[in-house]
């Protein structure tokens, strides 16, 4: 067996600092595709509003339900660490706290998604 | 004997190979970064809120329809509040898309390409939902057939 020559693997330095950014790049990419997608459904209202009403009908089955469950998560999380990011940057005592704040974005991030997923599944499943 | 003087690393007196305020690039990236903080922060007011008023409050996604949307934009400041909206996400990710391209793409035309196609699609999308918000009709004639709508003026 021949041994290839791999560097050796792309960690940069781990642990919460790296994995919010890991997770900061992954939400904003599925966010923005999502946004394109969203002016483009929007845009039908200048179409019909038959037109619109069928594409937004779509987004009312559970499937879809779901599907915006995780786009919601993923705004929220963005949004929040975002905050963070800010804070890291512009708080004197940022960078000290990071740690800290991170696992405040994911307790924060719990407690609303779990609000929101009974309010919104009760929406979608007509609670 | 006399002593060799070493400058100070910040005197100023950078040989030009060395000087990094010379680039074309100006401060662009600086704003850059700057923008995504401050769009940020009021992406997270405008979008929580548009998330409130479209998916929590009243019937939530079930309630979205065209009439829901004739609603929203009867009012002039639903609709800055969505074209504010649209512009700054737009912006904050199509920047963010680029940092991405620059970090990942290694070869430079690889680069050109991806952010040839972000930059199309970025222009695409901003213009068609500024123009849908202006030209927004909530009683369309289409073909001749006015709407019927309840709350449209009957012909």
């Amino acid at each position: 067996m021949s041994k290839t020559l791999v560097p050796a693997g792309t960690l940069y330095r781990g642990r919460e600092g790296q994995w919010s950014w890991v997770a900061h790049r992954i939400t904003g990419v599925v966010i923005f595709f999502f946004l394109l997608v969203h002016v483009l459904d929007t845009s039908l209202v200048r179409v019909s509003p038959e037109a619109y009403d069928a594409v937004i009908a779509s987004y009312k089955n559970p499937i879809m339900g779901l599907g915006e469950l995780g786009l919601v998560a993923a705004i929220v999380f963005h949004a929040f660490n975002g905050i963070r990011v800010i804070l890291v940057d512009f708080w004197k005592k940022g960078p000290r706290y990071h740690r800290q704040m991170l696992w405040s974005v994911v307790g924060l991030w719990a407690v609303v998604m779990i609000a929101f997923s009974i309010r919104h599944l009760m929406h979608v499943f007509g609670g | 004997m006399a002593t060799p003087t070493i400058e100070s690393p910040r005197s100023g007196r950078v040989a030009p190979g060395y000087s990094r305020s010379s680039t074309s690039r100006g401060n662009f990236e600086m704003i850059a970064w700057l923008f995504m903080r401050l769009s940020g922060a009021l992406l997270v007011v405008l979008i929580f809120t548009h998330l409130w008023v479209n998916l929590i409050s009243g019937d939530g996604i079930s309630g979205v329809d065209f009439g829901f949307v004739a609603g929203k934009w009867a009012s002039t400041l639903w609709r800055i509040w969505d074209l504010t909206m649209l512009w700054l996400a737009m912006l904050h990710g199509t920047n963010g898309i680029r940092v991405i391209i620059n970090d990942y793409a290694e070869k430079s035309s690889t680069r050109m390409w991806l952010k040839g196609v972000l930059y199309t699609a970025t222009a695409v999308i901003v213009v068609l939902g500024t123009l849908v918000i202006f030209t927004f009709d909530p009683c369309p004639v289409i073909d001749g057939v006015a709407s019927t709508a309840s709350y449209c003026p009957a012909v």
